[in-house]
């Protein structure tokens, strides 16, 4: 097992590596000066010209990737062009609140999306069946910004239960929980209905319920694990994803995580900040896939690593 | 005819009674007129149609047939786990004295893995991936009986010493995947053996198996009947299988008993035309190598059965009466039955045919 994990480990670095520099090439090419962003219009030619060469950005574009890694490896991400702080600050500042919105996301989804998908495949083909699966197929058509404004509309704004922006305490993360959850429980739902319609036609079931089980023990007992498996292995992939941030809900929540930072740094050409931020963002989706991998090892006997 | 029909019904109701007085004392399991029937939305499939099988106790009973005559289904129904749209809808399914038709979920799920066990076709997909061979067959027992943990563990590992598992103690530990498939057949056997049942339902147990295998858990079945008191029902296709280890034998149809015997009756003087293409069907080793017997056609669709006898368009001795009316179960004596008009005359005493 722990072989297992140092070469996956081993395995993310050249990802690392390989994502930056299609990242670090990417940004050379879209057009945008820095320095013009960084100082605003009205600046005299030769002077963009002095920042340029003080900053580096006139180095033959290799050099400017390797110096960049080597800082990287010692920690030092750079500073961000526009706010000169940084890099590894702002994301380390930017970053709990982000885990804030995932982890109450994430309870949402699991909370609703799991009995709901049990549910549904329990009582399939009925009323209950239908509404939860339309609920999901809502849950996962509806745009995040459309859905989110909505909400803010009715329960902040029209009935005024809930603050509308802002992340001062957990009542201000309910909404954006609800509206990113949502998305998540939708998938969960279907995803676990499907599978345990699928794992109920397998023999194990049959001779479970020619043991003398009853039905709870039969669904709960001996199906719900075999059909888990995979919906445990997506889950753990929707929180890495919800932990790369989730832009749109922050953007229209005011929640100044990971995709915050992340966009605005797009929109103002910051390159060490979008740089820094996208490669913190690809560790974290390997490291969420390498623990999908790891869970699915750890509940299914038949991959275990002996 | 109807009237001759309903003379030949008639004769064969006392029959059966008759030998229900008779045989009623050590009779373990008693189906009679069992109808299981499919509600599809093309029609009703009639897939058991009024068979009537007796198990005595401490005895192996076979019912041989081909595939998608009713043998698992027969089974299914005393467990009442026939999966839907199936449905029993008449007769009645005695076990022990005991009437199962028409007993509540909770009732049957007590008879289940309890009193009536069985062991399926596939060892490789019968048992759950995700538990211990061990973990599956405890449960088994702590569902029926109070007892420990621990308690339940020893019981199972004596059961596993029982039906010849090596490392019995090791093995409580392992995965499913872990073993062979005669090693999973055999924890299956466990598992079907460790409540001591009544009955135990034998769908198919050996034909997921090769050959030496299949030799070691049929002795092991005859072994453990011979030992407890458990009666077992032997679902195959494998006349050879019948051969080795059944005392019994009903053959099925389309949803019909054709011929029941005593199993050296059975073989020594077959009625049937079905049967005898069934054992027609077997390789035999020492005769000059020749094209392997077939029988002609195929298992009708249940849906649009043919009139008269079901068996008729495949029967080499079709009769036009064959293809008007269907025959009764005429009984020719030694215990012996056949659905078949060639065996009309041949009715034993007591019938007024």
């Amino acid at each position: 097992m722990a072989r297992y994990i140092i070469k996956r480990i081993l395995v993310a670095f050249p990802v690392l590596i390989a994502v930056s520099l299609i990242l670090f090439v990417l940004l050379n090419v879209v057009p945008g000066d820095p320095v013009t962003v960084m100082m605003r219009e009205h600046i005299k030619p030769e002077l963009i010209e002095v920042f340029r060469e003080r900053m580096g950005l006139n180095d033959p574009i290799l050099v400017q990737f390797g110096r960049y890694m080597v800082n990287a490896l010692r920690g030092d991400f750079g500073m961000s062009y526009k706010l000169q702080r940084d890099v590894s600050a702002m994301i380390r500042e930017a970053f709990p609140h982000t885990i804030k919105l995932a982890i109450y996301a994430a309870l949402v989804a699991w909370i609703i999306g799991i009995p709901a998908g049990i549910l549904s495949a329990v009582k399939q083909n009925t009323l209950v069946d239908r509404a939860f699966m339309s609920f999901s197929l809502m849950g996962v058509s509806l745009p995040v910004f459309w859905a989110g404004l909505l909400m803010q509309y009715l329960f902040a704004f029209k009935l005024g239960w809930l603050p509308v922006t802002g992340y001062y305490s957990p009542r201000y993360y309910i909404l954006p929980a609800i509206v990113l959850g949502w998305q998540s429980a939708g998938t969960i739902a279907r995803l676990t209905r499907s599978n345990l319609l699928e794992v109920m036609k397998n023999d194990y079931i049959r001779t479970a319920r020619a043991k003398g089980l009853g039905e709870t023990v039969v669904v709960v007992g001996h199906a719900l694990k075999n059909a888990m498996l995979p919906v445990v292995t997506m889950m753990a992939m929707q929180v890495a994803g919800l932990l790369g941030g989730a832009v749109m809900t922050e953007s229209i929540f005011g929640i100044p995580g990971l995709g915050r930072i992340t966009v605005d740094a797009m929109g103002t050409r910051d390159m060490p900040l979008l740089q820094g931020s996208v490669l913190f963002i690809t560790a974290i989706i390997i490291i969420g896939n390498m623990v999908a991998d790891l869970l699915y090892a750890f509940l299914d006997p038949r991959i275990r690593v002996e | 005819m109807m009237t001759n029909l309903a003379a030949g019904r008639a004769a064969d109701r006392i029959m059966d009674m008759a030998a229900d007085t008779a045989a009623e004392a050590q009779e373990m399991l008693a189906i009679t007129d069992l109808k299981t029937h499919f509600f599809t939305q093309k029609g009703v499939v009639p897939a058991v149609d009024g068979v009537s099988i007796r198990i005595p106790e401490k005895q192996v009973m076979g019912i041989v047939g081909e595939s998608g005559c009713g043998k698992s289904v027969t089974a299914m129904s005393i467990l009442q786990l026939v999966s839907r749209p199936g449905r029993i809808v008449g007769g009645s399914i005695m076990l022990d004295g005991e009437e199962l038709v028409g007993k509540s979920v909770k009732e049957m799920r007590n008879i289940r893995g309890n009193k009536v066990s069985v062991i399926f076709q596939e060892p490789m997909t019968s048992l759950n991936p995700v538990y211990t061979v061990g973990r599956q067959v405890s449960e088994a027992i702590t569902v029926h009986r109070q007892v420990g943990k621990q308690e339940a563990r020893q019981q199972v590992v004596e059961m596993f010493k029982a039906v010849g598992i090596p490392e019995a103690e090791r093995r409580f530990n392992s995965f499913p995947h872990q073993l062979s498939g005669g090693l999973r057949q055999r924890v299956m056997i466990a598992m079907a053996m460790v409540c001591q049942p009544k009955l135990m339902i034998a769908d198919e147990p050996t034909t997921a198996l090769d050959v030496t295998i299949e030799a070691q858990i049929l002795h092991l079945m005859r072994r453990l009947e011979e030992k407890s008191n458990t009666s077992i029902m032997l679902i195959t296709h494998n006349m050879g299988v019948v051969a080795e280890i059944c005392d019994f034998v009903y053959v099925m149809y389309a949803g019909k008993v054709m011929e029941q015997a005593p199993v050296f009756e059975l073989f020594d003087h077959t009625k049937h035309p079905y049967t005898k293409g069934l054992l027609n069907s077997i390789p035999k080793p020492t005769e000059e190598k020749q094209r392997l017997y077939n029988i002609k056609g195929m298992v009708p669709n249940l849906l649009r059965l043919p009139k008269g006898c079901r068996f008729s368009p495949r029967c080499e001795y079709a009769m036009p009466e064959c293809r008007e009316r269907e025959p009764e179960l005429y009984d020719c004596g030694k215990n012996h039955k056949v659905r078949c008009f060639l065996y009309q005359k041949d009715q034993g005493g007591g019938a007024d045919e």
